[in-house]
């Protein structure tokens, strides 16, 4: 209805069309929000490790350690975003696939002395295959019985390795301090490459949310959000859309509990399949904002520093996590949009460079 | 005569359940809210038992009523502080308003009693039917769970009130348009799930020994038995609680008690797959 | 050849029996008016027809293919476009992404660049270009209904389903949305309307189907509907629906006398 004449002319569409991706991606790739979430990841996880020497390893001990838990969370808060954002569905038990990427990748480690890119890579195909053969079963389900169900799953998941042998049972695998030292010259060296990965993950999770967000997929995925019939009856594939986004989701979050349980050396069924874990990741999400790139990001160092602050104070130690609820239920009663939503929603011009 | 003996404990305690079940299910049938300070509920039940028992040395059974009689009034206020105003929002803001309540009362609770057990130490024997030994605690609230159950219909299907929750739970904006106050009944509803939460929690408390984080495990059953009795179904959730308890309680005659979770878990997300009205079917 | 063909589809719901044994045949380019009381079984029809819904007897051929028990999705792709009687704006996106959902993914199949622009010509075209940056979720009811349009049309579909595009809307909106209309047609896109506005429907269609109790009870040109003594009836039955249709058929044969 709006070709008229163009058909004529099919070497201007040709180079109308060059021209529209050229747009789009110098227009994607140039928004002032993925760089500046970009920068800040680096900074906030280059400077505990700027100093290299192993004095400095020493001083920046507790700032490592604390930078580690952050990025980690970014990871998996980002990833969570894209199926709980982007699409709409709640998913609880989201930590099933850092539990079984964990165990995957510890079990490749002890087993077949996989070096820890080579478990990384094992841990989020797993998680993958996971979520695929879960999400064609499940994502069938809306609302609050798909979210009722990834609780089941992570459930099922943690009893089931309590009785795998291969995975140690309800005791679970550990890593003997050798393969540190052996492959890595000390525990030290190992941690830094532990969080080098780390950080190259966080970085990896912001950009990949940004890439969904900003493409056809990602629109499709946010028309379902909003009523998945309808978008079903313009032609989104919801039932295909919601598994790859589910797919996506659980990489990453595989592949961080391969680091995260190579650098405890240890990896038991109640850690890995943790349900609460699994919830504090939705309020951080929360916290910042859901659907947004940078929420996520925001809302993992404000609840990880929030709750360092928390448990490190005499009064609050104790009831730290009445705060946090009491917060938590502040955010959801009072800004719902969390703060990045709430700010692009009331100050206009914070929509160029928020994302 | 060992398979037996499972079978009956299994039986008894799956009253109970059902009675845990029956709350979490009546608000989400009426309000669509899963509420996830469920557990935290439950584990108030325990302790309010636990307190009535330990500190006023108040007879367990008085304990439990005053518990119903409080998580009512509780149940009523948390829906109206942290529900009313995102009771028409999506599910997620309902799900993280109520997980708050759970985090707030977890968080003073641990504050408060840690995190170690208690236990009510109170006994009212056992009797034998023919080869078994059955603990009166445990028929005493089995009876309890099904005068609870009675009572229940008899609020819902008698009264105003429980007309009004009914209408409400059917269709609330039509409710409203025939004048029921919708936000009253709601925090009715959320009153009642609590006070049925706040029960099942004290008749745990006089079987097993608890802590401050035992809820859990039960609102993670309840969801189960919600599923399986179907949503909404108060009669649903007292035989879900019963079959989940047989289940429980024969199933490590068959195999290591550890599998058990597998299969309640298993079968759990199997019923919302291929039968998410629940096996006896949603009813209002 | 017939652009869509519908053939004895019957589709039953419990103990009611939405529709019966309705067939008709939809040559490209035309519109087609569908009326009849409430409950008549009109927006079901097009339920089936968008495979919504999944009939237990009949056919539904567009485009040559049978297409009963293809999804939704599959007949967007294939080039049929629809809306909703009750607007359903995606309300979190803007304007614009709403109309760019309809671009990208139906017949065309179009990259985010081109589907931007698209949308930006068919809210010019919807005169809603001006708000194409707001959230949908902020639209009035008649710029949600043109919103609903642009979605359908971006998606440049051979058929489109319109269900009741003129309903609360002001006569000012709904001589805005007949031009609309008229003007997607001279685009050669089939048109199947719903419509209770009568005189609205009747200037534009070329043919009419009236269903009642999910029968089809007449079917032919305009005035010669407005003449069926079964149409009247069947809206005698509905009393306000009658003095409407009634006031309305006054109104259009005064307009014709002049």
């Amino acid at each position: 209805m709006t070709t008229q004449g163009t058909d004529a002319k099919p070497q201007n569409e040709l180079l109308n069309t060059l021209l529209d991706n050229f747009k789009i991606w110098t227009k994607k790739l140039s928004h002032p929000g993925l760089w500046i979430t970009i920068v800040g990841v680096f900074i906030l996880g280059y400077l505990p490790i700027a100093d290299q020497s192993p004095e400095a390893a020493f001083a920046n001990a507790t700032a490592r350690e604390s930078t580690f838990t952050i990025l980690m969370s970014i990871v998996l808060v980002s990833s969570l975003n894209i199926l709980l954002g982007y699409t709409g569905y709640v998913s609880f038990g989201h930590i099933v696939f850092y539990g079984l990427g964990g165990y995957v990748g510890l079990y490749t480690i002890i087993e077949h002395q996989w070096p820890l890119w080579k478990a990384m890579a094992a841990g989020g195909a797993a998680a993958g295959v996971l979520a695929l053969v879960l999400g064609s079963a499940i994502l069938r389900l809306r609302g609050a019985y798909f979210a009722l169900a990834t609780i089941g799953i992570n459930e099922a998941m943690r009893a089931f390795v309590s009785n795998y042998d291969p995975f140690g049972g309800a005791v679970g695998l550990s890593i003997h301090f050798r393969v540190y030292r052996e492959t890595y010259g000390s525990y030290q060296d190992a941690f830094l490459v532990m969080y080098k990965a780390m950080l190259g993950l966080a970085i990896a999770a912001v950009v990949l949310s940004y890439l969904v967000k900003s493409s056809k997929f990602g629109l499709g995925l946010m028309a379902i959000r909003e009523d998945e019939d309808a978008s079903d009856i313009m032609g989104v594939i919801p039932y295909r859309s919601k598994i790859i986004a589910y797919m996506l989701s659980a990489i990453l979050p595989g592949m961080v509990g391969v680091v995260f349980f190579f650098k405890a050396s240890t990896i038991e069924p109640a850690a890995a399949f943790k349900l609460h874990t699994s919830i504090e990741w939705l309020v951080m999400i929360m916290l910042g904002g859901f659907g947004t790139i940078m929420g996520p990001v925001l809302g993992a160092y404000g609840y990880q520093n929030l709750r360092t602050i928390l448990l490190t104070s005499e009064f609050f130690k104790n009831i730290q996590l009445a705060v946090a609820g009491l917060m938590l239920l502040g955010i959801i009663l009072f800004i719902p949009a969390g703060l990045i939503g709430w700010l692009r929603r009331h100050i206009s011009f914070t929509r160029r460079v928020l994302t | 005569m060992d398979f037996f003996a499972f079978l009956i404990d299994g039986l008894l305690i799956g009253f109970v359940y059902g009675i845990a079940a029956m709350g979490l299910t009546l608000i989400w049938g009426v309000m669509n809210v899963i509420n996830l300070s469920h557990g935290a509920i439950i584990t108030l039940g325990m302790f309010g038992v636990y307190l009535a028992f330990a500190e006023l040395g108040l007879h367990p059974y008085l304990g439990i009523v005053l518990v119903g009689m409080a998580g009512l009034l509780t149940g009523m206020v948390i829906y109206a502080v942290a529900i009313h105003r995102v009771i028409n929002a999506p599910h997620l803001s309902t799900l993280l308003a109520t997980f708050a309540v759970n985090m707030i009362i977890i968080g003073i609770g641990t504050a408060y009693f840690t995190t170690n057990a208690r236990n009510v130490d109170f006994s009212l024997g056992s009797v034998k039917a023919g080869p078994v030994n059955i603990q009166v605690t445990r028929l005493v609230a089995a009876a309890f769970s099904v005068a609870v159950t009675g009572s229940l219909y008899f609020f819902l299907y008698r009264t105003k009130y429980g007309k009004y929750i009914r209408a409400v739970s059917n269709n609330r904006e039509a409710a409203e348009l025939m004048g029921i106050p919708s936000a009253f009944i709601l925090a009715l509803s959320f009153g009642l799930g609590t006070m049925l939460a706040g029960i099942a929690g004290g008749m745990i408390a006089t079987f097993f020994p608890f802590t401050i984080l035992s809820g859990g495990t039960y609102e993670v059953k309840s969801f189960v038995i919600g599923v399986l009795g179907g949503i909404g179904n108060p009669l649903g959730a007292l035989i879900g609680g019963i079959l989940l308890g047989i289940f429980e309680g024969v199933m490590p005659y068959f195999t290591e008690t550890s599998w058990v979770p597998v299969f309640e878990f298993g079968l759990f997300v199997a019923i919302l797959l291929f039968r998410p009205q629940g096996l006896l079917g949603a009813k209002k | 050849m017939m652009i869509l063909q519908v053939k004895g589809v019957s589709k039953r719901f419990g103990g009611l029996q939405a529709l019966s044994n309705v067939t008709v045949d939809v040559p490209p380019g035309q519109i087609l008016g569908l009326i009849g009381p409430n409950g008549a079984g009109k927006t079901t029809l097009f339920n089936v027809i968008n495979g919504v819904y999944k009939p237990e007897e009949g056919e539904v051929i567009f485009k040559g293919k049978n297409v009963v028990g293809k999804k939704p999705y599959r007949l967007a792709h294939m080039g049929l476009s629809r809306t909703h009687q009750i607007v359903r704006p995606l309300k979190d996106l803007t304007v614009r992404e709403n109309v760019m959902v309809g671009a990208c993914f139906g017949s065309q199949n179009l990259s985010l660049g081109k589907a931007a622009r698209i949308a930006d010509e068919v809210l010019e075209f919807v005169r809603l270009r001006e708000r194409a940056n707001q959230l949908a979720g902020s639209l009035n009811v008649g710029q949600k209904k043109r919103l609903e349009m642009a979605r359908s049309l971006a998606a440049r579909p051979n058929l489109l389903l319109l269900d009741e595009v003129l309903a609360g809307l002001n006569p000012t909106e709904i001589a805005q949305m007949v031009e609309i209309v008229k003007e997607i047609r001279t685009r050669n896109t089939t048109i199947i309307m719903i419509e209770h506005v009568m005189h609205a429907v009747m200037k534009v269609s070329d043919q009419m189907l009236v269903l009642d109790f999910g029968k089809p009870i007449a079917y032919g040109t305009p005035s010669e509907i407005a003449n069926n003594p079964k149409v009247i009836e069947a809206y005698l039955g509905d009393s306000s629906l009658a003095d409407q249709f009634n006031a309305e058929l006054a109104a259009k044969s005064a307009a014709t006398a002049e």
